[in-house]
């Protein structure tokens, strides 16, 4: 039996508005090479200039993960040479990162477990290179620089993860950590989250770590876990078959299901690091820190716990509801507003969810606001409306923007509580089922729910169905034998 | 560190720094970067028993605001580059083979 050995390196793009070390924008999906400035392009004589909204979200994200933030910590230059690096070298930070320790919580199979993080440090991104996708592009590649100097973090886990399912789990449980504190808006699909995993296994028990490969380009949760997948059985068979594991730097190919070599390590990369120049060394004050600290919002975890606390939901949809602050934030302004956290809840999970998902929308522009929604399940407390039709008006809702009660009103959808009426109906649905009703009084009690199922048709589930149990049992009692 | 720079301690560092040099090249800069080197076991000899360690003078790094200024445009960029594609990109030789 082999063990795996994981341990994740993750980078995430900081919100801000302009870049690490000068004004120029952070927008995304602009045309190429028109957010930049002498700093970001590397031209000689421009100096770096710190922004500090970068340095705040990287701490916020720190304390978030228990890490220790240091007062004093060090740029560096990362020296090395490729075409969207346009400085040869990347200002990243080396033997003094910003912050060092502290531990993210996952669970898997129903066991939690601290994984440890060795450190987070602030660096500048580097451009996109375009290397495919255009006639000459056997012999060009095109370099677009907007993403040049954007404000990264990377957080590095101890190699602590023993399974493709952890890793997925690690990286999702820091995502959302970073999105609910806003220091990231996680969005993978546009590379604001890039994940990298350092991959080795060993003979159960033995505590030496065995040949590592690095393993590229996993951007999604999925891509995680099928790419550590693949990666751990390879190596497994490479060392079953008595050969041995290259130390080298490996790409998830996700059409072909598979990792593929890139460049071996086996001289390893020398970056010939050393403290920038153009950089005094980073300070953070105690106080400033505190600042941080107290003004950091309510962290995936402890909201989680607060919703099984405070509004009595089961764990599993504790978890669901502060996947996102924004679902997590839906979820509390309908359960206020209906004054009714279970129902609350329970439309969120289902109708709404399961719509929004189908249609990949998220819930940042869910067309039913928690307002409107809390008005549905107030309808359906008071009695208003009946179950099934609360599930078409809430239909009605999704697709025309309408409220519940304009909705009630104008397709008469109201409760029916007439007796009168329900009874009309009961003696109706009898007379033109008599062999249900004589099945009845022959013992065979379950055509009572029949019965009452073709009442509720014939009022188009509108009827009050305590009247309806109540009026059929008594037509059935009284009725003759 | 080494005591002194070997002609293949230059080529590697050569090499990194993409610079080809000749072999009168590699001797004399071996030559020039031990010196730098024995300056440098000069200074290590000081006693600096009891002096706190910097890597810059001064208070910490300045910051600025996160406020976005105008970036420069991109036609002026692009003249001053050797290559460029016509689609606003720089063009440079392929790097993947
Ligand atoms: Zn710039």
């Amino acid at each position: 039996m082999y063990e795996s050995v994981i341990g994740l390196e993750i980078h995430a793009q900081l919100l801000t508005q302009s870049k690490i070390f000068c004004g120029c924008s952070t927008r995304t999906g602009d045309p190429p090479n028109t957010h930049v400035c002498p700093v970001c392009l590397g031209l000689p004589g421009a100096l770096p200039v710190l922004n500090r909204r970068a340095v705040e979200l990287a701490a916020q994200a720190a304390i978030a993960l228990g890490c220790t933030i240091h007062p004093t910590s060090v740029f560096a230059r990362k020296n090395y040479f490729y075409p969207d690096l346009p400085k040869g070298y990347q200002i990243s930070q080396y033997d003094r990162p910003l912050a060092t320790g502290g531990s993210l919580q996952i669970a898997t199979g129903g066991l939690a477990r601290e994984i440890g993080l060795i450190r987070v440090h602030l660096e500048e991104d580097a451009g996109k290179s375009l290397h495919e996708g255009f006639p000459d592009s056997d012999r060009f590649a095109r370099v677009d620089f907007n993403r040049s100097g954007v404000p990264l973090i990377e957080i590095v886990s101890r190699p602590e993860l023993h399974s493709a399912a952890e890793a997925a789990e690690f990286f999702s449980r820091l995502r959302s950590i970073l999105v609910a504190i806003g220091a990231s808006d996680g969005n993978m699909e546009e590379g604001s989250l890039r994940c990298d995993a350092n991959v080795s296994v060993r003979p159960g028990g033995a505590t030496a770590m065995g040949v590592k490969t690095e393993i590229k380009n996993l951007n999604s949760f999925r891509y995680v876990q099928r790419a550590l997948e693949f990666e751990l059985e390879r190596q497994t068979a490479v060392l079953e078959d008595g050969g041995r594991v290259i130390h080298e730097t490996r790409l998830w190919d996700p059409a072909a299901n598979r990792t593929h070599p890139m460049r071996s390590k086996e001289a390893a990369d020398d970056y010939r690091y050393f403290p920038e120049p153009d950089l005094p060394p980073l300070r953070i004050e105690d106080a400033w820190i505190e600042r941080l600290r107290a003004s950091l919002p309510e962290l995936p975890d402890a909201r989680r716990r607060r919703f099984v606390a405070s509004y009595g939901l089961p764990e599993y949809d504790a978890g669901v509801l502060t996947a996102s602050p924004a679902l997590a934030s839906y979820f509390e302004a309908t359960a206020a507003a209906a004054g009714n956290a279970k129902a609350a809840s329970n439309w969120i999970m289902g109708e709404l969810l399961g719509l929004l998902n189908e249609r990949g929308i998220g819930i940042e522009r869910a067309p039913i606001a928690p307002s409107a929604l809390a008005d549905l399940i107030r309808l359906v407390d008071s009695g208003t409306i009946s179950g099934p039709t609360a599930k078409a008006v809430f239909a009605a809702m999704y697709t025309s923007g309408r409220g519940a009660r304009a909705i009630v009103d104008a397709e008469g959808l109201a409760r029916v509580d007439d007796e009168a009426l329900i009874a009309r109906t009961v003696a109706g649905v009898l007379a033109a089922n008599e062999r249900a009703v004589r099945q009845y009084h022959e013992g065979k009690r379950q055509t009572f729910g029949f019965l009452v199922g073709q009442v509720m048709t014939a009022m188009q589930g509108r009827a009050n169905t305590e009247i309806v149990n109540r009026l059929v049992r008594r037509a059935l009692e009284e009725g003759p034998a | 560190m080494p005591r002194s720079f070997s002609r293949d301690d230059v080529r590697a560092i050569a090499r990194l720094a993409r610079l080809e040099l000749s072999e009168a090249e590699l001797e004399l800069f071996a030559r020039q970067l031990t010196g730098i080197l024995e300056y440098a076991d000069q200074v290590r000899d000081v006693d600096t028993a009891g002096v706190a360690g910097v890597s810059a003078a001064g208070t910490g790094a300045p910051m600025r605001d996160d406020e976005v200024q105008p970036s420069i445009p991109r036609d002026d960029i692009l003249r001053q580059a050797p290559g460029t594609a016509g689609s606003g990109f720089f063009k440079v030789p392929r790097v993947l083979s």
